[in-house]
């Protein structure tokens, strides 16, 4: 989804990575937020504590922990809203349960986690690529999920817009991976106006409430959700339900609903799975990185360029559901594959996986707080 | 038709939820009865009432009734609860829950819930003791009482919920239980009617679990018990205490401030004023 920008009159802000999410998810009509402080993702609680009450229908509160900030946004996604809530490690790990009730329920809602060091309190202050595989699989039960990322300012912005887009198309929450230097990176952007961008919101039922199957099976897999208020009087938990949203543990009626769960994200992946190529038409090595780790490795991929090496790059914006064509296709056709990313190796992992043994996957890993600089990647390019 | 059968074709889904899941002599049952009759007194439309409920035998009850209904996850509720009314003012919201969820993992949750002020109604439904897993010790079960998880006597001194929620700031506490049936619609109703936070906090036996374990020997012994050992507490002088040990119940708090979301209100129009 390219948000087409046009030069024209538009906002032009010097901005953090995480006061351009706040923009996003503004623009992208977002009413709720309910947080809880934590570095480094704090600006983005800021901007919306500032700017949501001046709105008609902005509706701000600061709750007493991130489980609570959770169960906020997701009562207000059941009342009609689009919410959100953002925070960092720690925030992200006791978030976990009410993800995964999100996920059951099918509450539309964006989680924006601001990637710090870790494990534990780690390095609040540091950069890092910890919760890559926290994100995809850090509540409990199967369940599917969208996780992007972004990695510059202008990205934030729009990849919050997409996040939102997602989450009311697919009815899923949709967790967006930045990372401390992104978040922290002060650089020019461009807002769009609201008009230019496409802002997806989700369907409401038409039919007559005594007809309403509240998650009955659709072609797309997508039930319509009516707000809590609006006539439509049903029942939402988290326990496995029927297509009445009422408890079951009949196999058929639980099959019929985890598999649609599934079905609904995963017949989409062409839509879903984004990435960007920069310099891969005639590639032999690739490299394939995400969030800030992304522009050293464009600026390294550059270099290798000037140096006569055929290299490229390969940007994950989606980190999942995993872009397996993209990275399929460059495994067949390069000879070396370069992840580096600032954890021990969680998206390599899903290189090694897809490549499936066609080209040489190499890593680089760093988790001491700093950045993977453009150096260590041309390193590997030449 | 009579007027309990008129309620029960009116407030209880139809389709597919019966029987429920409470056993012979459980307390939750009356107190849903009263909860719809105090809902059906206030004339309130069944659309804009939101049930949320936490997890445990209390929270199985927001399916029966044909309200707007949430469970939600163990101890959370309220923070359900709050995003909805903040979400959507004008919905009543009652937040249904047990000892377990309120005040043991969810203690976090009430005391906010209060402090903030939020304009939602919290029934706890005290059963003292953690039913639905098998009659487990709960943050209210009573000091030398036996459950599953203290066999040889609680060691721990119980909560008493309606001096936390007294203390954290609620606009309403009151107490009543599952004998004092009469009692506890017009407790119900006030609180529901109550700007900002209100909590009834309902003794609901529970003699499955916790009455087979702690010397009753029916159910009915347990009415009995809760008829013997409360007294109301406009019986009692200001501050008195029961020497003989017995539970005071009724209204322990009742002022009129604002409710979160009308001070939010307030303070938005005041922002949006001063924008133009």
């Amino acid at each position: 989804m390219a948000l087409q920008l046009k030069r024209r009159k538009r906002r032009e802000l010097f901005a953090l990575g995480n006061e351009a999410v706040a923009e996003g998810a503004l623009l992208a009509g977002c009413t709720f937020y309910a947080g809880y402080p934590i570095t480094p993702s704090t600006e983005i609680m800021e901007v919306m504590a500032a700017r949501l009450p001046r709105m008609e229908d902005g509706v701000f509160i600061q709750m007493e922990d991130e489980i609570a900030s959770m169960g906020a946004a997701i009562g207000a996604s059941l009342a009609g809203r689009k919410a959100m809530t953002a925070t960092s490690g720690p925030g992200f790990s006791l978030m976990q349960e009410h993800i995964g009730y999100a996920c059951m329920v099918e509450a539309p809602l964006v989680i924006v986690n601001v990637m710090r060091g870790g494990p534990s309190t780690g390095l609040p202050t540091c950069p890092a690529q910890g919760d890559v595989q926290m994100a995809r699989w850090g509540t409990h039960g199967d369940h599917p999920i969208i996780v992007l990322s972004a990695s510059n300012v202008q990205e934030c912005l729009e990849m919050t817009v997409t996040a939102f887009n997602y989450a009311e198309k697919y009815r899923t929450p949709v967790i967006l991976l930045i990372d401390e230097v992104t978040a922290h990176t002060r650089e020019k952007i461009i807002v769009p106006h609201a008009e230019e961008l496409e802002i997806i919101s989700r369907v409401e039922p038409t039919v007559p409430p005594e007809w309403f199957k509240p998650y009955a099976d659709t072609v797309r897999g997508v039930p319509a959700m009516p707000a809590i208020g609006s006539g439509y009087r049903m029942h939402v938990t988290g326990l496995t339900h029927d297509v009445m949203g009422y408890p079951t543990q009949r196999p058929d009626e639980v099959k019929d609903m985890m598999l649609r769960l599934f079905r609904k994200i995963d017949q989409f992946y062409g839509d879903i799975q984004l990435t960007d190529s920069f310099a891969l038409e005639d590639a032999e090595v690739a490299v394939i990185a995400y969030g800030s780790v992304a522009r050293s490795a464009h600026l390294a991929v550059e270099q290798a360029r000037e140096r006569g090496a055929k290299a490229g790059l390969l940007t994950l914006k989606t980190l999942f559901p995993f872009p397996r064509p993209a990275v399929e296709t460059l495994a067949r056709r390069c000879s070396i594959l370069v992840v580096p990313e600032m954890n021990m190796g969680q998206m390599s992992r899903e290189v090694k996986r897809v490549n499936n043994g066609h080209a040489r996957v190499r890593t680089i890993n760093r988790v001491d707080g700093q950045i993977i600089t453009p150096s260590e990647i041309l390193k590997m390019l030449l | 038709m009579s007027d309990v059968t008129q309620l029960i074709h009116e407030y209880l889904r139809h389709n597919k939820k019966f029987p429920h899941v409470f056993c012979a002599g459980c307390g939750h049952g009356i107190v849903l009865g009263s909860l719809i009759r105090s809902v059906h007194a206030l004339g309130l439309p069944k659309d804009d009432v939101v049930v949320v409920a936490g997890i445990g035998c209390s929270g199985r009850l927001a399916v029966y009734v044909d309200f707007n209904t949430v469970h939600t996850t163990h101890g959370r509720a309220l923070t359900f609860a709050t995003g909805i009314k903040m979400a959507n003012p004008r919905l009543k919201v009652i937040c249904v829950m047990g000892d377990g969820d309120a005040m043991s993992i969810g203690g976090n949750h009430l005391i906010h819930a209060a402090r903030r002020n939020i304009g939602v109604t919290a029934l706890v439904l005290n059963n003292h003791i953690y039913g639905m897993t098998g009659g487990q010790c709960s943050s209210a079960t009573p000091q030398g009482d036996i459950s599953m998880t203290t066999p040889y006597g609680a060691l721990e001194d119980s909560f008493d919920f309606v001096e936390m929620a007294k203390a954290a700031g609620a606009n309403y506490v009151a107490r009543g239980t599952s004998f004092h049936a009469l009692m506890l619609d017009k407790l119900i109703t006030s609180a529901i009617m109550h700007p900002g936070f209100s909590m009834v906090e309902v003794f609901s036996p529970c003699p499955t679990q916790y009455g087979r374990k702690n010397k009753f020997r029916s159910a009915v012994d347990m009415y009995k018990w809760l008829k013997k050992n409360t007294v109301k507490i406009e019986t009692l002088k200001e501050g008195e205490k029961p020497e003989d040990g017995r539970i005071p119940i009724g209204v322990f708090r009742d002022r009129q401030t604002p409710g979160l979301e009308e001070r939010y209100a307030d303070m938005q129009r005041k922002l949006m004023g001063t924008a133009r």
